[in-house]
């Protein structure tokens, strides 16, 4: 018997249900874990995300033939029951399980198992097989709580305000930027933004998710006040855009920023190790509680990741092939 | 502890050299004077002996993250420097303190006096008492990689700004070999030190690469040539006995080049030469010969034997105590001819020679010939020319030969280290031979960040084969790999040596089959070699 998904030219298919999760390429029908553009692309026939996902899908996509589900509700879609569980990665990601004749696989997308005050907070699913995420899947690789990154950031931004230096900090424009602005001492002053970032904060917004005030920064807007904290996509942090607002401090967010040559090839003033993805005990305790005898480490440091998981944790680990993701730099900022 | 490691911080934070310098000053006005002593000796390449393996720090440190050690290998090239990779994978520390740099140091010297397991034990404490930052700045202790993007004129610089004293009296203050144990920051720094003053060198006059044609510098008869050398820029003082040896960049050489020590027999006091320091045995050796010397602050006795230097002076900055940059370089040449022209073989100084010519396209041709003359192609300078400060356009012109180049095929990949580590900047070039490549030179620069990154994702989905962190990908790609010369090498499987190789562009138009051959790379050896 074929397993029930199997690796295609397209992505994960699963010919029981015949559809294909976060696929790649055009496929009649896409179930899709989030919004970022490596997992949601355009030219689906039709898309299937949890209600929390769909305005951002329909943001980025525009004109799409799609249908919203529940956290945890059970579709029947062919031969196949599937459902989405919170993945924590940000707001609206789902983890998609997928069950056929007993047999349950799960497909993580993205996540990480600390909750971060916005997403749903991830939610282990047992399973059979777990298709597993692993961007950072080497035990260099540890975060350190949320609470403690964002007293460094807090720190940053404060030191910055009473020096009448602007703080400009680079974030990916859906989830990071958001989780930021949600948990960022907001009474140090305000919080500009960028166009990218204010129109994700719009969408969340209006679906009821709970942000302090932004303020949308355009060049014509005049002198910016110093003690601002100004949130925007890493790109837009060398342009035209981010001269306009004169001295200024840099910093990225990011899991990258963990390793001291990454931070430094950005070129920053401050590099904050915060990511959302899992890190290397999230990972094993994401796999551990799953239960799953069969783990299929994807996107990441998949060959390491399998051997470790087989030759250590006895686990049968194959890498599932995958042709997500983009440049080093794009990985570096939106991680 | 916890102040070097915010004051690491600091530096590593920033890009701007002023910021680094500011915030070393600012250690060296608050830090203890033992604390103080150690920094200078670090960044002035003094550390404590290694009392550990790296080996033993790798498979310690494994055992305590609870990984095996072929996951800790696996994550070390990631990363890319072994103290970082120790202090990422360690769990985090369980206790605190607070202890100075002087106490870390001492514990690390006494640890060589005890037995192995007392060591371990010893660092495993320590580990568990350091968070991240702290426990890297520790490691790099232990290994002794202690640079951290300070170099000692950096380090001296801040120094001055700290205690007000000139640059150049602290540079020479540091000279010698006095160690943390043998000397204070009192002595060492702040007690009167009068030969200091009289070790100050000029500034360099450097100058810029010749744009366009020297038919635009106007009559031959104005300007005199030299051969551009390839060694390193040198200044050699003689005042009241002593010598003195700078090198660009303004650092104190002296220590490195013992043979100048000689040059106080054969020149008065108050004699200022500047010139290129060379490998010279009966003539000018190749780079790579000097190059052996280059780094090491310690001379071996073999090493004076089988690569000794000489300054080939080409310039007279101070005679008989004067200033003479401002006298014409025609006149202070031929001061330095009078000076240097009449010393026996066994003086560490040569006149190089002035390169006749009554035309432009005279010195073209002789030109052509530089690299024969192992150098790199011809100086100008104006002969009513005074002598400078820093780099300026006017009086003096590099005429550089073109590089060589040559189209190869990339054949394997590996990823940079520290700045440049998760993108593949090291890569290995082939030639064509029939149907098979011939690696013959590796090369890391010349692309811009965009190209590397786009490499980069190339190489990821094109990757053939792994061995450990190096890549063989799929034969596809072409570059133009620039270089400065070709010699006959017997350590390189190719057979050849190139000098400088860089990637001086990427050729997307040019397909596999029109790369070099195996043919065109001996020809070249065969020519230029």
């Amino acid at each position: 018997m074929a397993p029930i998904l199997t690796h295609t030219d397209k992505g994960i298919y699963c010919a029981a249900g015949d559809f294909w999760i976060d696929p790649w390429r055009p496929v009649p029908r896409a179930l899709i874990t989030h919004g970022h553009a490596d997992h949601a692309r355009p030219g689906m026939g039709a898309y299937l995300a949890t209600h929390a996902a769909l305005p951002v899908l329909r943001h980025r996509l525009g004109e799409i033939d799609a249908e919203g589900i529940s956290y945890g509700e059970t579709r029947r879609i062919g031969a196949a029951s599937v459902s989405f569980h919170p993945a924590g990665h940000v707001p609206g990601s789902a983890q998609i399980r997928v069950e056929v004749a007993g047999e349950v696989w799960v497909v993580s997308g993205d996540y990480k198992v600390e909750p971060d005050g916005l997403s749903e907070p991830f939610e282990p699913v047992r399973c059979h097989h777990f298709i597993t995420e692993c961007t950072f899947g080497l035990p260099v690789f540890r975060w350190q709580p949320q609470a403690t990154v964002m007293a460094q950031v807090n720190d940053w931004w404060r030191a910055n305000a009473s020096a009448g230096t602007v703080s400009m900090l680079g974030a990916y424009s859906l989830g990071k930027a958001q989780r930021l602005i949600a948990n960022i001492d907001a009474a140090i002053g305000p919080i500009l933004t960028h166009g990218a970032v204010e129109a994700t904060n719009a969408v969340l917004r209006a679906q009821g998710y709970d942000l302090p005030d932004t303020i949308h920064w355009t060049s014509d807007a005049g002198k910016p006040p110093r003690d601002a904290l100004v949130i925007a996509p890493p790109g837009a942090l060398d342009g035209q855009w981010a001269r306009a607002f004169g001295t200024r401090s840099t910093a990225f967010a990011s899991g990258w920023m963990g390793v001291r040559g990454i931070r430094r090839r950005r070129a920053g003033d401050r590099g904050f190790v915060i990511s959302d993805h899992a890190d290397w005990p999230g990972l094993l305790s994401a796999i551990r509680d799953t239960g799953a005898e069969n783990v299929y480490p994807t996107h990441g440091y998949t060959d390491i990741f399998a051997r470790y998981l087989s030759s250590e944790l006895g686990l049968n680990a194959q890498v599932w092939e995958a042709e997500y993701g983009g440049d080093d730099a794009e990985e570096v900022d939106a991680a | 502890m916890k102040d070097f490691a915010r004051l690491f911080s600091r530096i590593d934070e920033t890009n701007k050299t002023t910021a680094k310098t500011a915030a070393l000053a600012d250690y060296f006005r608050t830090a203890p004077d033992d604390d103080k002593l150690w920094t200078v000796a670090l960044f002035s390449g003094r550390r404590p002996k290694r009392a550990v393996t790296t080996t033993q720090l790798r498979e310690w440190a494994a055992e305590v993250a609870g990984i095996p050690l072929w996951l800790f290998e696996e994550a070390y090239p990631v990363v890319g420097d072994l103290s970082e990779t120790i202090a990422l994978v360690l769990p985090r520390a369980t206790s605190s303190s607070d202890h100075s740099l002087t106490h870390w140091i001492t514990t690390l010297k006494r640890l060589q006096e005890v037995e192995i397991d007392a060591r371990r034990a010893a660092i495993l404490s320590a580990w568990d008492g350091l968070e991240t930052t702290e426990r890297f700045v520790f490691n790099k202790l232990l290994t002794g990689g202690f640079r951290m993007g300070v170099s000692q004129k950096l380090m001296t610089r801040a120094l001055a700004q700290a205690t007000g004293q000139e640059e150049t009296d602290l540079a020479h203050r540091l000279m010698g070999d006095w160690t943390p144990e043998t000397t204070t920051f009192h002595d060492l720094i702040e007690a009167d030190d009068p030969a200091a003053a009289g070790s100050r060198p000029y500034p360099f006059y450097l100058a810029y690469a010749l744009e366009g044609e020297p038919q635009d510098l106007g009559s031959p008869s104005d300007w005199q040539a030299e051969w551009k050398w390839d060694g390193i820029r040198g200044q050699l003082i003689v005042r009241d006995r002593q010598v003195h040896v700078w090198s660009r960049g303004e650092e104190l050489v002296t220590d490195r080049y013992p043979e100048f020590a000689a040059a106080a027999d054969w020149l008065p006091d108050g004699t200022v030469l500047d010139g290129e320091i060379l490998a010279w045995n009966d003539g000018p050796l190749p780079f790579n010969a000097l190059q052996k010397r280059i780094g090491r602050k310690s001379v071996s006795k073999k090493m004076l034997v089988e690569i000794p230097v000489v300054l080939a002076a080409y310039d007279l900055l101070e005679w008989q105590g004067a200033d003479l940059r401002e006298v014409p370089m025609a006149d202070r040449r031929a001061q330095l001819g009078a000076l240097i022209a009449p010393l026996p073989d066994d003086a560490p100084l040569r006149l190089p020679p002035l390169l006749p010519f009554d035309t432009w396209e005279a010195l073209a041709d002789t030109r052509a010939t530089a690299r024969d003359h192992a150098a790199e192609g011809v100086m100008l300078k104006s002969r009513a020319g005074t002598y400078q400060v820093g780099r300026r356009k006017g009086d003096w012109w590099k005429w550089k030969l073109d590089p060589l180049t040559i189209d190869a095929v990339m054949i394997y990949a590996q990823a940079g280290s520290g700045r440049r580590a998760n993108l593949f900047t090291d890569f290995t070039f082939a030639v064509r031979d029939g149907d098979a490549l011939v690696p013959f030179t590796k090369a890391y620069s010349g692309l811009t960040d965009a190209e590397f990154r786009e490499i980069t994702a190339w190489v990821r989905k094109n990757t053939l084969q792994r061995f450990g962190p190096v890549r063989q990908v799929t034969p596809h790609h072409v570059f133009e790999i620039a270089f400065e010369g070709i010699q006959a090498s017997t350590r390189h499987k190719s057979g050849v040596a190139l000098r400088f190789p860089r990637m001086a562009r990427w050729r997307k138009d040019k397909p596999l089959a029109e790369a070099n051959t195996l043919d065109d790379l001996n020809e070249m050896l065969r020519v230029y070699g």
